[in-house]
């Protein structure tokens, strides 16, 4: 069985048996990551770029350390410290990189679309690892791993996600993803940070109730309020959010349930989750951090085999 | 499609290869069986059974392995991995690596790389179910053989499973 695509640019375009095969086959990998050596050779012949337009901790370090867990050769660029700098156009600057013989790229950019474009000009394999406000597929992929470890299946599973779903590249993906796989989907939030049409778009239920959203879901998927990507003010304090849509000890105390909470990172501590909550063992957040290199293995694994001939 | 091996002589090839087995490798507690995917496990499988009833209820540990990973042509085929199932160290022990079909020898240089990750065993032995020496790639042989095969070089062999849950070794010709 193989993937039905070439790049992994978002999961819009993926089949729910190409996000079954991802997600079984890192399971796979999870078990490589258990052993006492904690590598295997398949990508030994494969020199993978990682091109960071835009600042991640979490998401590079997952990948590079995916790469070298598959014995593949990785070179890291940073746009602060490169060219880009200087003003070479992104093509550009992928097409000297490839001349020297590199068979993937994974990259980040803060332009929605950019991997799309590279992906019409370039013969490598492109692994998207968040684009703009688009799409950031291997987080959708590691959270549905995460939450199909801690629950089983995510058939019928009722997930929430919860924060700034406008300017949030996660929540998109998150939403294609659990809906292809037969999840139910809540987005909840303030009005200023959902989109308009998202309920008839995406065929996803809106509540600006979080007390009410947390009460109907099995899964609490957190997100970040992305302060760097919101030009005008949509709401009106940090302080406020989080008395209006930050989630506490006690909001969780008052349900009659146990949820799980799940995070991309980074997280505000005291913004859209309060310590005693991030920290809590409801909490898979550090889980979720472990599954992306298994999650990541698997993409690079399964995109691998399209490189040879090129 | 032909039938090598059927189901009744096949378990009589699994009844002596495990008597076979416990002859060389009397202490069970310093042995294990590892069978190699997917064939080698139902043989492994198969082989467990007898060892537990032959050795009178000694227990053998036994585990699968999967060489998707270690594949050494797997630039050439993307295939999906199958289940890895090590339960116990196996360092210091005897492993007894367990497949249906010996043929080129990649799959076992390629298990025997797989294992290595896993820590280091004392010594590991190879039993086959089948062997089709004439064919052999790489300088490797088997300790234990239940049947010498002799075939083409593009005849395919195949250990099936049928609905009855009995296994038989086909010939699947070019």
């Amino acid at each position: 069985m193989q993937l039905s695509t070439k790049h992994l640019l978002g999961i819009k375009n993926l089949s729910s048996q190409d996000i079954s095969l991802i997600l079984s086959t890192a399971e796979q990998f999870k078990e490589v990551l258990q052993r006492p050596v904690k590598k295997v050779p398949s990508l030994r012949e494969v020199t993978i770029v990682n091109l960071f337009y835009e600042n991640s901790t979490r998401t590079r370090i997952s990948f590079e350390l995916a790469e070298k867990r598959l014995s593949a050769d990785t070179i890291n660029f940073a746009a602060s410290s490169s060219s880009a700098a200087k003003g070479e156009t992104l093509l550009d600057t992928v097409n000297n990189i490839l001349s020297m013989k590199v068979d993937m790229v994974v990259m980040r950019h803060s332009a929605s679309g950019a991997p799309h474009f590279l992906a019409q000009h370039i013969p490598a394999a492109i692994v998207n690892a968040g684009d703009g406000i688009n799409e950031h597929p291997t987080q959708a992929l590691l959270d549905a791993f995460s939450i199909q470890e801690k629950t089983g299946s995510l058939q019928g599973r009722k997930v929430a996600l919860i924060g700034d779903i406008m300017h949030s590249r996660v929540a998109q993906s998150n939403i294609y993803l659990l809906k292809k796989m037969g999840a139910e989907v809540v987005v909840c939030g303030p009005p200023t940070l959902i989109p308009k049409h998202i309920a008839s778009a995406l065929g996803v239920s809106v509540s600006y109730n979080i007390k009410e959203t947390l009460a109907w879901c099995d899964v609490a998927n957190v997100l970040r309020i992305q302060l760097e990507r919101q030009n005008q003010v949509l709401f009106s304090s940090l302080r406020e959010y989080n008395i209006a849509y930050g989630i506490s000890r006690q909001l969780l105390d008052s349900l009659n349930k146990e949820i799980v909470i799940m995070h991309p990172g980074p997280i505000n501590r005291g913004v859209e989750l309060n310590s005693d909550v991030a920290d809590s063992k409801q909490s898979i957040i550090l889980q979720q951090v472990e599954n992306g290199v298994a999650v990541r293995m698997a993409v690079l694994y399964l995109l691998s085999g399209r490189t040879a001939q090129a | 499609m032909k039938t090598l091996i059927n189901n009744q002589a096949l378990l009589t090839i699994i009844d002596r290869l495990a008597d076979q087995l416990l002859i060389a490798y009397p202490d069970v507690s310093t042995t294990v069986l590892v069978g190699i995917q997917q064939g080698g496990v139902v043989v492994s499988n198969l082989l467990y059974q007898a060892l537990q009833k032959n050795s009178k209820g000694a227990i053998v540990e036994h585990g699968q392995l999967d060489i998707t990973f270690y594949r050494d042509d797997v630039r050439h085929k993307i295939l999906a991995p199958d289940t890895m199932h090590l339960p116990f160290a196996i360092e210091g022990k005897t492993v007894i690596l367990v497949d249906d079909v010996l043929f080129t020898g990649r799959t076992i240089k390629a298990a025997l790389d797989a294992l290595f990750d896993y820590g280091r065993p004392d010594r590991v032995k190879l039993c086959v179910l089948a062997d089709r020496p004439e064919h052999r790639q790489f300088p490797i042989q088997a300790d234990h053989i239940g049947q010498v095969i002799s075939t083409q070089r593009n005849d395919k062999l195949k250990l099936r499973v049928n609905e009855k849950g009995q296994a038989e070794l086909l010939l699947l010709s070019a």
